[in-house]
């Protein structure tokens, strides 16, 4: 997993709320097995019109936004589907800070699990970060994992929060799966008292009914 | 297994029973009893695990099956789409090489996972059930605790049997009275969507009681909790009573005879305790729901049927501007009525109303009657199990005698990843549960209404209010 420790980059605004995963990534660029290789099909109803040309209209198609590491956005943001191709994406692209009032709740830890740094912040600060996102000389931003700071092109810092064990995992990344596999003792003693509610289900399930 | 002695949500008490141990902060490991496995979200989770060399946990707690890109039609000829295609594959070699039980597509069992679940008696009260789909809150229409989880989630899922989770708030959703006739639990899951927003329940857990709610069939309990993450919600749940057990009973993975008497009784335990906590209620009165209708891009955007299309100019900068954008999308105009909207396409499908109650709903209403013009009418029922039960039924007859299409189980055109899509511009009557911009396909415009309402859609060509029908 890619770590997360301080990052110096463009921020781009999105003031819309509501980004849907559909939107983040549409359901038509699910179709692979890979994670690789989505950042340029991010955003695409967005980004591109009908013939697939890019629109000059949308941020991210121009400078300095186009090579954007931050994205700022509004309320709910990631709503909709579980599907890590969405921060998969962003990531791809290079957006490894998401700014916002507020998180759908499996986007937010699917984030976590991609070395993408969610950031929860008041609407007014928000707010301001967007006007300065908005403005090509004002837009670069630094972001302090560790000391949990956004320093604004004029040198002020806001502080934001995070649970302790996510930053670790940012700051360090982590194997969870490894971390679990050391408690498989526990795991077996589980399922031993656990009542058989829940049989095995049959490999030739397909056979049924 | 935890004792305590404050009264405690039926959340609580399957998440204190599933705790295998602490971890850091708040997290735990909580034990998953049902893993379901789909053909998109699971070929990184597969590929990661054979990179670390690791091996599927419980193959028997797991299952797998092909249901978002499936074509609809011609299922004995191979997938036409490439990516569609090896995307399934995928699904197939992983299955084989992990051990994991599969259910083919030419097999009966066969169809979207969150129908299968509950066809095949796998989703059983109490459980943990999750799946990398955010509609697997379904399942907790049975008094489960089921959640979606992304891809890594998959994986930990698949080597471990356990996720690391925090736990969730506790929302409760109590519905007084009785519905209405010809309003259904789609009409009151979209009623309260709009009524607490997509946000509304954002790190909650709900759970939805009251005289409305036991009143429910299985079908439209699932509807219900199908459409909480709709709300926000990580899950819905209801608790199990009489109405579940008839449900469960006789299903091939349910408890047959004195076992079945023996899970009864600890499934009666199964229920909020009486003055249990909740971060938060909401009252709804049923007598108050009427059909609903989608006008927007978000399922909150949402209406009676009598109702008109918002105002964007009576309303907030931020609100106005979403409005605005929402009316250009869907090709609105500001204060129109719903009723009398012409429509294109009806699809009558997806997890949230694709069960054989749905279908019986819809036919009811079409029975006899035909098509209007120019609309193509798509029913896409939920698994191969509901399709023969509905042929079984004569309903495949109704439908197809009316001018629908009937169709090969799958997700279809809920998310048109196959080639069931709409067109740019197209309107669609659909009883889906997402109205997101391009969810259809490219440029489509979709309402979100119940099966009755989409099936009277159909019919006359534009949105019609059910309960006028003659
Ligand atoms: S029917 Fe739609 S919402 Fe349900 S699992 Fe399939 S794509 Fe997802």
């Amino acid at each position: 997993m890619q770590i997360f420790t301080t990052l110096t980059a463009v921020a781009a605004a999105l003031p819309v709320a509501n980004i849907d995963t559909d939107k983040i990534l549409s359901g038509e660029h699910l179709k692979t097995i890979g994670r690789h290789g989505l950042g340029t099909k991010l955003f695409s109803m967005l980004r591109y019109d009908e013939r697939g040309d890019e629109r000059p209209d949308f941020v991210l198609n121009r400078d300095p936004w186009r090579s954007a590491g931050i994205l700022i956005s509004l309320e709910n943001f990631g709503c909709g589907s579980s599907r890590e191709h969405a921060p998969w994406a962003l990531a791809d692209f290079g957006l490894r800070c998401i700014i916002a009032p507020s998180f759908a709740d499996i986007f937010y830890a699917n984030c976590f699990k991609n070395g993408i740094l969610p950031v929860v912040l008041a609407r007014r600060v928000v707010d301001a970060l967007m006007l300065d996102a908005s403005d090509g000389r004002r837009a670069r931003m630094h972001i302090d994992l560790p000391a949990q700071t956004i320093t604004r092109w004029n040198g002020e810092q806001i502080e934001f929060d995070i649970a302790p064990d996510r930053k670790q995992a940012l700051l360090f990344g982590r194997d969870e799966i490894a971390e679990t596999l050391e408690k498989a003792a526990a795991i077996s003693c589980w399922e031993q008292v656990a009542s058989l509610i829940a049989v095995d289900i049959p490999v030739d399930i397909g056979a049924y009914p | 297994m935890t004792h305590t002695d404050y009264p405690r949500t039926l959340f609580q008490k399957i998440w204190d029973r599933h705790v295998v141990a602490p971890a850091d902060g708040d997290n735990v490991v909580l034990y998953i009893d049902r893993h379901l496995v789909n053909e998109v979200t699971s070929p990184q989770a597969f590929e990661g695990l054979r990179i670390a060399g690791r091996t599927v946990r419980r193959p028997g707690a797991t299952i797998a099956v092909a249901d978002h890109n499936v074509p609809t039609t011609d299922r004995d000829r191979p997938i036409a789409d490439s990516d569609s295609r090896a995307q399934v594959a995928t699904l197939e070699r992983n299955v084989a090489e992990f051990g994991v039980p599969y259910v083919p597509l030419l097999s009966r069992a066969q169809g979207i996972v969150h129908v299968i679940g509950p066809d095949l008696g796998l989703t059983l009260p109490g459980l943990t059930i999750v799946c990398g789909d955010s509609h697997t809150s379904t399942h907790g229409a049975f008094g489960a605790l089921a959640f979606g989880i992304g891809t890594s989630e998959v994986e930990h899922v698949l080597a471990t049997q356990t996720l690391i989770q925090r736990p969730a708030k506790n929302m409760l959703v109590k519905v007084a009275g009785k519905l209405p006739n010809g309003v259904t639990a789609k009409d009151l899951i979209l009623a309260i969507v709009g009524r607490i927003g997509t946000a509304g329940a954002n790190g909650h857990v709900i759970e939805y009681a009251g005289e409305a709610i036991d009143a429910l069939d299985m079908a439209g309990r699932m509807t219900v909790c199908n459409m909480s993450i709709e709300a926000g919600a990580r899950a819905g749940m209801i608790a199990p009573d009489e109405v579940t057990f008839a449900y469960l009973n006789g299903r091939p993975m349910v408890p047959h005879g004195a076992a079945f008497e023996r899970a009864k009784a600890e499934w009666l335990a199964l229920r909020s305790d009486e003055g249990a906590s909740y971060d938060h209620q909401i009252d709804i009165d049923a007598a108050d729901v009427e059909p609903m209708v989608t006008w927007g891009t978000s399922p909150e955007a949402v209406t009676s049927v009598r109702g008109r299309v918002p105002d964007p100019t009576a309303l907030g900068p931020d609100a106005r501007r979403q409005v605005e954008r929402a009316l250009d999308y869907m090709g609105l105009l500001p204060g129109s009525s719903l009723k009398g909207l012409p429509i294109d396409v009806v699809f009558i499908g997806s997890c949230t109303n694709s069960r054989i109650e749905d279908l019986r709903s819809a036919a009811q209403i079409v029975r006899g009657r035909q098509v209007a013009g120019a609309v193509r009418a798509l029913v896409v029922p939920g698994s191969g199990q509901v399709k023969a039960q509905a042929e079984a039924e004569g309903l495949d007859r109704i439908f197809k005698a009316a001018g629908f299409e009937w169709r090969e189980p799958g997700c279809s055109m809920c998310l048109g990843m196959n080639p069931d899509r709409l067109r740019p511009g197209e309107r669609c009557a659909s009883t889906s549960n997402r109205n997101f911009e391009g969810r259809q396909g490219p440029g489509g415009r979709t309402h979100l209404m119940s099966p009755a309402m989409a099936a009277a859609a159909a019919l006359f060509g534009h949105i019609v209010d059910v309960r006028e029908l003659p």
